[in-house]
């Protein structure tokens, strides 16, 4: 049968009206639940507790609301290079806020779709960090070398997770997030070393970041318990790592890291659903057409 | 390859399936395919693994050797979707790499194993696949797919997409 596509098979996709070239809106036959296994090795579908399914969530939200963010730079980036750079880290993100999500959503009978695109700001999860706008191009380099390097030594960590599922989502995701921190320092150094107005904005950027730093590295009793059991780790165990990866790079491109009373330090909160005020436009751009068809595909 | 001769017939159906995105690979030349398994009842489970984790490739894939198999008869098809161990370069068969440089897309240079821990920030010199050329330079560590870089050789002067070590 090589060479000879199989006839499409009866209730497998959702159909379109043949006089209607744009197709309508249906709901998708394909059952949601399906799309993305947070499987075990052996296939099986784990479930989440609620500690578990909140976490996740927490790490879902931080990967949705950066990609979506991210995604804004399209055809927008400073060269068409950095269009299709920043396009390809918001779809990893996008990946693995899936994973996360269908795994939290095993807990309440949620789908990956539900928890992104039918929750309101005070239901999300997410750090500070994630939901600043984009600024100019040095700003979102900052934010995303903030980022990577903070997500990559959390999923250095949640490698050896004792939820199997957990440990398979960051086994995957780590590899891909070493990318993104390497694209985030290349540009650091690039700005940071190349002419006055790049290096004046690269400072800029990092002084209006760093603000939002700190609260990726606190503790609080839902990732005490977590960590108590070797699930999660305490994220402020992960402090001194990434301290050590931005100095690294700051040295190398002549910066330093804001510290003592030069840093301003945001409240946070975004970890109990107080956000920002970037957070709902965001979301409002994210979710307009899943609200205005509900179950739609096309 | 499953060893079970039932299994393995349902396995070259659907080792037949290609990358929407790379025609000349097969999921198989991918490690894409990782397994089949037949029940006693005849059942079908075939399981996947995604190369990167947002690669929209894989939900085509899915339906692809869904279709293959109940195509070819078999009535009851399951086709989960596994994460680990995550998915890497270094289960890409010779045969598949071979197939990618002759399409023109270099083959990943070295094993992911091999990659050292911490920032990298050196890239080893990754080969023309048309002249040959080890005078190449990147011009961008995001290609065409997530999967790809661009890069250009300074003697053919052709750009060419590289396949990234994961």
């Amino acid at each position: 049968m090589s060479g000879v596509r199989p006839e499409p098979v009866e209730g497998l996709r959702p159909t379109q009206p043949a006089d209607d070239i744009h197709g309508d809106v249906s709901v998708d036959r394909l059952a949601l639940a399906d799309e993305l296994a947070g499987t075990a090795a052996d296939g099986s579908t784990a479930v989440a507790s609620a500690d578990v399914a909140e976490y996740a969530l927490r790490l879902g939200d931080d990967a949705l609301v950066l990609a979506q963010q991210l995604g804004m730079w399209i055809a927008r980036a400073p060269e068409l290079e950095e269009d299709v750079a920043l396009g390809n880290i918001a779809l990893d993100l996008i990946g693995h806020a899936r994973s996360l999500m269908h795994y939290a959503g095993t807990a309440s009978g949620r789908s990956e779709d539900d928890l992104a695109y039918w929750r309101d700001e005070p239901e999300f999860r997410n750090a500070w960090l994630f939901e600043q706008p984009n600024g100019d191009f040095a700003h979102t380099i900052a934010r995303q070398l903030a980022a990577s390097a903070y997500l990559f030594e959390l999923y250095s960590w949640l490698v050896d997770s004792t939820d199997p599922t957990l440990a398979a989502i960051a086994a995957k995701s780590v590899k891909e997030v070493d990318y993104h921190r390497d694209h985030a320092t290349q540009w650091v150094l690039r700005l940071a070393g190349g002419t006055e107005e790049s290096r004046r904005r690269m400072l800029l950027a990092i002084i209006d970041t760093w603000p939002y730093v700190d609260e990726l590295f606190d503790d609080d009793e839902l990732v005490e318990r977590l960590a108590a059991a070797g699930i999660a780790v305490l994220p402020s165990t992960l402090r001194p790592a990434f301290d050590a990866v931005i100095d690294e790079v700051f040295t190398e491109a002549v910066l330093e890291r804001p510290t003592g009373r030069t840093a301003f330090i945001a409240s946070g909160g975004g970890r109990h659903g107080s956000h920002t005020e970037h957070l709902g436009p965001l979301l409002a751009e994210m979710q307009v057409l899943a609200r205005a068809h509900p179950g739609a595909s096309w | 390859m499953p060893s079970d001769p039932a299994a393995v017939r349902a396995w070259a159906v659907a080792a037949t399936v290609t990358d929407p995105e790379i025609p000349v690979l097969t999921i198989e030349d991918l490690g894409v395919l990782r397994s089949v398994e037949i029940a006693d009842d005849g059942a079908v489970r075939v399981q996947l693994t995604p190369t990167y984790s947002g690669c929209p490739a894989l939900d085509a894939m899915r339906d692809d050797v869904l279709l293959a198999l109940t195509h070819a008869g078999y009535g009851d098809v399951r086709v989960d979707l596994v994460l680990a161990p995550a998915w890497t370069t270094d289960w890409m068969s010779e045969a598949g790499k071979e197939k990618l440089r002759t399409y023109g897309i270099q083959a990943p240079s070295g094993n992911a194993a091999a990659r050292p821990a911490g920032p990298v920030r050196v890239q080893l010199a990754v080969k023309c696949p048309r002249c040959d050329s080890l005078n190449t330079r990147e011009l961008a560590r995001f290609g065409s797919t997530s999967c790809k870089a661009l890069y250009e050789c300074r003697d053919c002067l052709e750009p060419f997409d590289y396949f990234k070590v994961l």
